[in-house]
């Protein structure tokens, strides 16, 4: 295959940047430009050795770097491997890409060096997706978990359902062509039994799904709340914890500036909405509207009511905007006498479909903060996760199969339950085997490697 | 042979060599299709012998005899004139796996078959053993000229179909007796391994078996349980008319071998040809001998022993499943122990038989041989086992001549169009290490490819060859027409909660009804039948029971049948990815070397047929995807 490369850094003003070469002539290109101080090639180094020198565009330094060297098959493409750690910023890490450019690499398209990894056998599939998501990973957890994948223990998992069903399938149909050897007494019991237990790892899978998402992208929180609420305040109080804040994006897809922290290792990323920080004086219907877009987007809705006054229009507005989506109910400014309690806003709720939880809090003294922190927490993990030894479905593409397995089995139980001949249960095992097949690539089907790689995004 | 004076010189079109199950079907398809066929077999009276069961049909393989039928091919017909006993087999199971088997007098069979070829029109019969094939060489391609036979004659022609049966150096061991024979005692074919290894086409072994027939009169039938046939014969073809061929039947017998049987056996062992290492040939684990079964299945207690007629002129009886190469005392000892059989008398021993068949990786989908140009092979010839497989591909082999020689694309079904696919796939892209026996478990869209649809499956494949006419073509219509009237008519027609007819549904143990309820859904209850119909449907239309099966089977199982037919959308769509026949596998950079080295010796047509060689992984599968897709652009 060709070599390619890329910028595996983000174009940040930070001190070190890393370029990424792969390929049959990657030490040879990087040769035509490496220059170091005794005179030796990088094609006559050892494998897994480091390198200082410069890199030169004919006789001119450009930067001065490291460069590691790792020969195929012992690389993460199995192919021939230099890395370029570059210390001069964005300006110099591009002139050093484009000159490899120059001299016979290639820029890499999103998601090709794991690609690579995965066709040359580097990888299964499930650690493929699992590279995806390490790299567009925000919190610690989402990065475990990515991690976990990434070491096979997603595939493991997979694989020993797998065997568990193509057992059953086996015997159905040994029992069909061998009926003297093969006796299926006692196996629709024995086969509902280990359906259900089966069953029971896929949902959980599946349920995980939500989980992994929120993991990876963080949980999209809107605060609401009239005007003079304490919207501003609250978001101070998170604002201000030391706990650290992750990132600061530009939102892209996203049409307020939104940002996100880190709280016990999930990532919250709190919408800004219209109005919160701003004047007050903005015409209130404007507010209501840019609020509206914010919760509809929201996976959570933090509802500011202000406890030193009584509710008025527009509480019950926001109220029957806020029906149906996760939310919690702050009655902020609990310093200050109290004219409104849990129940006499809870009755507000009264025409709602869902209840928010209830907390009492106060920006000022801080008081609520972590009981906020944990409710969120439990809203999400229902307190059940353990990062450790659970694995968390993070890829819509496996949901998708994980859902299409699990109902192929209910399929099972159906054909069980209406005492069909065995020979019917073997066609949706079958479907659930090749569900779960495709999850680790075990069965192929013509789009999917596209259809994964293309979801990748520039650089690993 | 350099001695020979004999010049004669002949022409022909096609030469088939062989008249075993694959010769016959493949010398009527060519000849049927308007080509001078000529059949060589080492005897006359051996055309379409039966050397083994003396049976046709049975799980998978009835499938098999169905399709042969509905593309045009004889095996049907002839064993619906000759059988002595039939039955559906699996009834208790699903539509899938109902399979037809039918007890044949072997000799008629043989007959019938023998006189179906004499009069078969531009067919002619030649006995004589096939000693060379003659080819042109045209660069890297060879192309077949013709055939040259013991007596030196040379027949000349555009294509040869092998079809040698297990005659090719055959060797028939039965314990420390050796014979270099065909089945019965005929002669072997010993020369043709010679001119074919000397073409490029090698050769490897395998091994059959066979067990002893007994005569009638010594065996206790009272001490066995008799196995009729159906009340109703079925029959296979679906150009025979049930109602002409009820007749009386006659029975088989169940027996058990037992723990004497099975000491004996283990006691001896050393002295089975295969446990003793003389036989070199692979054996079906399908068909096992009663040896590999005592050994294999060593916690069984009892080996079922089938005791079937071998005709209706004839005392022989064939002991089905106990198939042996042990020396001919320690059989008979063997047998003995078996309760009905302590006083047999054994007309023929047991024996295994070993001979020559074709490497894999050297056959094409439409049973080419690849690099011989016009030449064709069939059977067990090509690592099958049984006489259905055989005629199967014997059909396929002889209408793909055929269109060779029309200029016309091959015929080629695919793994969810017939048991036939399966089997020439299976054949073609694995590297079966033992006879090929076809299975129901082998079809993974067997739920689709039933005996009782074969018609729909198939016709019109045949019809497009030219071995089905078009008014057999036109019933398969009209009846699908009226299978479709009639479940949309069973869809639409609802039944009231009358008192009478909640008391009809109690009398047949069915749940009451509520309003509303189609005659439909009241066929999806298991208890109800399409009989039991009438008594809420007195005006419907008589139909024929083929109709009637037919529109059961969609009522009932139509949830299964659309979930299979989405599998099949998918199998196809990797079956669709063709792969270009002159792709270079060394271009496709990431390949595994075994993957690379598969790919090159199989040379699979599409990226399914990839998938399925054993040695390329899914990886590999993947990585050609993404080279398709690259070259494709």
């Amino acid at each position: 295959m060709d070599t390619i490369a890329a910028i595996c850094t983000a174009l940040s003003p930070s001190g070190i940047g890393i370029i990424r070469i792969s390929g049959e002539e990657a030490i040879a290109i990087a040769d035509k430009v490496f220059k170091s101080p005794n005179g030796k090639k990088l094609c006559d180094e050892e494998s897994h050795t480091i390198h200082y020198g410069h890199i030169v565009d004919d006789e001119e330094i450009v930067d001065e770097v490291l460069v590691m060297l790792m020969k195929g098959p012992r690389s993460y493409t199995k192919e021939d491997v230099v890395e370029i750690d570059c210390h001069g910023g964005i300006l110099v890490l591009k002139k050093v890409f484009n000159l490899l450019l120059e001299n016979g690499a290639r820029p890499s398209e999103p998601g090709e060096f794991t690609k690579r990894a995965f066709l040359n056998g580097r990888i299964d599939l499930t650690s493929a997706e699992a590279v995806m998501d390490l790299i567009s990973s925000k919190s610690e957890m989402a990065r475990k978990n990515s991690v976990s994948v990434l070491n096979g223990k997603m595939y493991e998992k997979i694989k020993s359902v797998r065997e568990e069903i193509l057992f059953f399938i086996a015997q159905i149909e040994a029992a069909i062509d061998d009926p003297e050897h093969m006796s299926l007494d006692g196996f629709e019991e024995e086969l509902n039994g280990k359906l259900q237990e089966i069953q029971a790892e896929i949902e959980k899978l599946i349920k995980s799904y939500d989980s992994g998402k929120i993991l990876k992208e963080g949980i999209n929180t809107a605060i609401v709340g009239k005007p003079n609420a304490g919207k501003s305040s609250i978001l101070n109080m998170i604002l201000n914890e030391d706990r650290a804040i992750v990132t600061e994006i530009e939102g892209t897809t996203r049409d307020t500036l939104e940002e996100s922290f880190d709280i016990g290792g999930i990532t919250l990323n709190l919408v800004d909405t219209a109005g919160i920080r701003e004047s007050d004086d903005l015409v209130e219907k404007i507010g209501i509207e840019r609020a509206k877009s914010a919760i509809e987007k929201a996976d959570l809705v933090l509802y500011v009511a202000d406890s030193s006054t009584e509710t008025n229009i527009i509480d019950d507005q926001i109220i029957a905007l806020i029906d149906g989506k996760k939310s919690i109910c702050l009655l902020n400014k609990s310093d200050l006498p109290r004219e409104m309690t849990k129940q006499e806003l809870n009755a507000h709720f009264e025409g709602s479909t869902t209840r928010p939880v209830f907390l009492y809090t106060s920006a000022k003294t801080g008081e609520g903060k972590e009981e906020l922190f944990e409710t969120i927490k439990s809203m999400f993990f229902n307190g059940e996760i353990s990062f450790n030894d659970e694995l968390i479905v993070s890829s819509l593409r496996q949901k998708n199969e994980l859902v299409a397995a699990s109902e192929a089995l209910k399929k099972v139980s159906e054909s069980i339950a209406n005492s069909m001949p065995e020979d019917f249960l073997s066609i949706d095992l079958m479907s659930a085997y090749a569900s779960l097949g495709e999850i680790i690539g075990e069965e192929v089907s013509d789009d999917l490697v596209d259809k994964i790689f293309s979801e990748f995004c520039m650089g690993k | 042979m350099e001695n020979n004076k004999n010049n004669l010189i002949i022409e022909t079109d096609v030469c088939v060599i062989g008249a075993g199950h694959a010769g016959c079907e493949a010398a009527l398809a060519t000849a049927r299709l308007g080509f001078d066929t000529v059949i060589f077999t080492v005897s006359v009276e051996s055309i379409a012998l039966m050397p083994c069961n003396p049976n046709v049909g049975g799980t998978s393989k009835g499938h098999l005899v169905r399709e042969i039928d509905a593309l045009g091919g004889e095996m049907g017909k002839n064993i619906d004139k000759t059988f002595i006993q039939s039955k559906m087999l699996n009834l208790s199971k699903g539509p899938a796996v109902h399979s037809l088997r039918a007890q044949a007098d072997k000799a008629n069979y043989s007959h019938a078959m023998r006189e179906t070829l004499e009069n078969q029109e531009n067919l002619t019969i030649k006995q004589g053993e096939v000693c060379e094939i003659l080819f042109d060489e045209d660069g890297d391609n060879k192309i077949i000229k013709g055939v040259r036979i013991f007596t030196g004659t040379t027949y000349l022609c555009k294509a040869v179909i092998i079809c040698s049966g297990t005659y090719l150096n055959a060797r028939c061991l039965c314990g420390e007796a050796i014979t270099y024979t065909g089945p019965n005692g005929l002669q072997a074919a010993t020369h043709l391994s010679e001119s074919l290894n000397a073409m490029g086409v090698t050769l490897r072994r395998f091994k059959t078996g066979t067990p002893a027939r007994m005569d009638k009169r010594s065996l206790d039938f009272s001490k066995m349980e008799e196995q009729k046939g159906d009340e109703k014969i079925i029959p296979f073809s679906f150009s025979t008319n049930p109602e002409d061929i009820q007749k009386d039947q006659v029975s088989c017998y169940l027996t058990y071998t037992n723990e004497e049987t099975h000491k004996i056996i283990r006691a001896n062992l050393d002295r089975s040809p295969i446990y003793a290492g003389i036989i070199e040939g692979t054996g079906p684990r399908y068909c096992p001998s009663i040896e590999d079964k005592v050994v294999k299945f060593a916690d069984k207690e009892r080996h079922q022993v089938f005791i079937e007629p071998e005709g209706l002129y004839t005392n022989e009886m064939y002991v089905g499943g106990m198939s042996s190469s042990l020396p001919e005392d320690v059989q008979l000892a063997m047998y003995r122990t078996v309760p009905g059989l302590e006083n047999c008398k054994i007309v023929r021993n047991a024996y295994a038989i070993e001979y020559d068949c074709i490497t894999p990786g050297l056959l094409t989908l439409s049973l080419e041989i690849k690099g011989v140009s016009g030449l064709f092979s069939a059977g067990q010839f090509n690592g099958s086992s049984g006489y259905e497989e055989a005629a199967a591909q014997g059909l396929i082999a002889g209408i793909n001549a055929a269109r060779k020689l029309q200029g016309k694309e091959p015929l080629i079904l695919d793994r969810s169009e017939a048991y036939i696919g399966v089997l020439i796939d299976d054949l073609v892209t694995k590297e079966n290490l033992e006879p090929y026996r076809m299975m129901t478990s082998r079809a993974e869209y067997r739920l689709l490819l039933r005996q009782d649809n074969a018609d729909f499956r198939l016709r019109k494949f045949g019809y497009e060859v030219g071995l089905v006419t078009k008014e057999q073509l036109d019933y398969v219509l009209y009846k699908d027409e009226k299978i479709k009237a009639e479940v949309e008519r069973l869809k639409t027609t609802f039944v009231g909660s009358a008192t009478k007819n909640q008391e009809y549904l109690e009398s047949l143990g069915s749940a009451p009804l509520r309003t509303g309820t189609s005659l439909a859904e009241l066929l999806c209850r298991p208890e109800i039948t399409y009989e039991n119909l009438s008594f809420f449907d007195k005006e419907r239309e008589e139909l024929s029971d083929d109709i009637i099966e037919q529109v059961c089977i969609r009522i009932k199982y139509e949830g299964y049948i659309e979930r299979q037919e989405r599998q099949v959308a998918a199998f196809k769509k990797m079956e669709k990815k063709h792969i270009p026949e002159n792709i270079n596998y060394d271009d496709v950079s990431s390949l595994r070397l075994e993957a690379r080295q598969k790919l090159k010796l199989f040379k699979p047509l599409s990226v399914g047929q990839a998938s399925r060689i054993s040695g390329v992984t899914p990886a590999d599968v993947s990585v050609l995807l993404i080279y398709l897709a690259s070259i494709g652009k």
